[in-house]
């Protein structure tokens, strides 16, 4: 078989073939590989000046190029855009030269935008346009799938933030209040915790009907809040019942004093629908640093010990654990 | 129904009648929610409740509309997308239509869990076809008969398509081409890529 006739064969079978003579010089080129350097015919210049080895690296000669058969070539265009190709070298019977096929690989995506190929620029049996497709095809469903997951990602912090919250007051609930509970305990961070209780509560809601009562507990967490830093937290864990967590306060005196506010605030009537609801608050509070180890189990009830102490001496008043148990 | 087949019916009938029609079907249908999600898999009943819903307010005939919708999938400038992927399958519309063969099999290869039913191309002549839609889809063949349609008009080919009636379970669609190169035909950039 004549060069012109093999020429005409791999045009047909694999479209980015090269033909090298026996020096390296390149005889014939496939259309699609031509298409790639449409100003620079590629036939009559060395294979090693169009073609860099990327790897094996130590191949610079023809010679030691067709040593190479059957083995995998990278191979970059010497000049821009320095597409990368993969190779395979077939030396032609009786040294005459040989075939070397290229192609895309990975590179394919960007190829296909660089030098505008079409899927006529391709063999019948390559994969390469399946290969686009399927980019493309999972793309879009990838992009689907993201928009998804923002959607369920917002709604699960619309779902935690809800978990964590008391739909009443606004204030944080029982289960946010253990949260940060733990968290403060294992990270042995020091703080103060007050269990207050509303006094006469009960009466409110007997007396003028359960919007009152959801009147006065919205205005009684507006005031624990106000009273509060905004690191601090304040949770409803009960029907009339709120623990204040202070972070990084020990301070007995700091802390009377702001429980004598809230009580000051909370007995102020509150007016619902013409109707003075009155109610009180007590308090007891208790700090972390009076344990050790601290557990949130002891100092949630050391902090109820002082309330039931702060109730038994009638109402409206503060009662410090520390003070319950002479440590003062 | 894969919630890609209720997307599409979803865009369409806002892109074409408006977000309020939409608004309107979603209710008589008593879906409880105005947003198909495309990667989540609904009730087939909704699909159905839906495309009742929608037939009743536009008063007109099911396979008219899913006609309509098949069209929108292909031509619509919000289905690009769609529209190219379907363009991989030949360089001509003869060869689109003999790739058609292999539709389920590449709409599967991209979303594993979207199954379309099988579709067979029979050659009567070099310029008669057709197309067999196996079951499994209600109202696959009138989306289709849309889609080949405006695929004919993408590729720049003269086709005339019609129901071709029943054979076995498969419902026939006859493709009669006119011409292969009637007109110019949309662009097709396989390199293209999304700005």
């Amino acid at each position: 078989m004549g060069t012109g006739d093999l020429a005409a064969l791999l045009e047909t079978l694999c479209p980015m073939f090269v033909l090298v003579d026996e020096n390296g010089r390149i005889l014939r080129v496939g259309p699609t590989l031509q298409k790639l350097r449409p100003d620079q015919p590629m036939a009559g210049k060395d294979f090693l000046e169009v073609f860099e080895l990327v790897r094996p690296r130590t191949v610079t000669t023809l010679s030691a190029l067709m040593a190479l058969a059957g083995a995998k070539l990278h191979l970059k265009l010497h000049d821009t855009p320095r597409t990368a190709l993969k190779g395979l070298i077939a030396p032609l019977p009786q040294g005459k030269g040989a075939v070397i096929n290229l192609s895309f690989g990975i590179s394919i995506l960007d190829a296909v935008r660089d030098y505008a190929l079409t899927s006529a620029d391709f063999s019948g049996t390559d994969l390469a346009i399946e290969l686009l497709y399927l980019v493309e095809a999972k793309s879009a469903a990838m992009e689907a799938s993201r928009s998804l997951n923002l959607r369920l990602q917002g709604a699960m912090l619309a779902a935690e933030e809800k978990a964590f919250t008391d739909m009443l007051t606004g204030l944080k609930n029982r289960r946010a209040m253990d949260v940060l509970l733990g968290h403060l305990v294992s990270g042995n961070s020091p703080f103060a915790l007050m269990h207050l209780d509303l006094d006469f509560f009960k009466s409110v809601n007997d007396q003028y009907g359960h919007a009152a009562g959801d009147y006065v507990l919205q205005q009684a967490a507006r005031i624990m809040v106000e009273e509060t830093r905004s690191d601090d937290t304040v949770a409803r864990v009960g029907g009339d019942e709120f623990v204040i967590i202070f972070k990084s306060l020990s301070d007995e005196a700091v802390l009377s004093t702001i429980a004598a506010r809230l009580i000051d605030r909370l007995r102020k009537p509150m007016v619902f629908e013409n109707n003075p609801c009155r109610i009180s608050a007590s308090i007891g509070t208790a700090l972390s640093t009076q344990f050790k180890p601290p557990k949130a189990a002891e100092i949630l009830n050391a902090a109820d010990l002082a309330l039931y102490e702060a109730k038994r001496k009638g109402r409206s008043r503060h009662c410090l654990y520390s003070v319950l148990v002479g440590q003062r | 129904m894969h919630g890609l087949i209720n997307r599409a019916v979803q865009s369409f009938v806002c892109a074409t009648y408006g977000q309020s029609c939409w608004l309107r079907v979603t209710e008589a249908a008593e879906l409880g929610f105005v947003e198909f999600e495309a990667m989540l898999v609904y009730d087939d009943d909704m699909t159905v409740r839906v495309l009742d819903a929608l037939c009743a307010d536009l008063s007109r005939p099911r396979a008219e509309i899913l006609e309509d919708l098949g069209t929108y999938l292909v031509s619509h400038p919000n289905m690009e997308d769609l529209r190219r992927l379907l363009r991989f399958g030949g360089v001509t519309y003869v060869e689109f239509l003999h790739s058609l063969d292999d539709l389920s099999d590449r709409v599967r290869l991209a979303v594993s869990d979207l199954s379309l039913p099988a579709l067979e191309l029979r050659e009567i002549a070099p310029t008669e076809y057709q197309l067999f839609c196996h079951p499994g889809l209600p109202g696959y063949s009138s989306v289709m008969v849309g889609v080949l349609r405006a695929m004919a008009d993408d590729y720049g080919a003269l086709a005339m398509l019609s129901h071709d009636g029943q054979e076995g379970e498969a419902e026939v669609i006859s493709i009669v081409l006119v011409e292969s190169a009637f007109a110019e035909g949309r662009h097709f950039d396989l390199g293209a890529r999304k700005t």
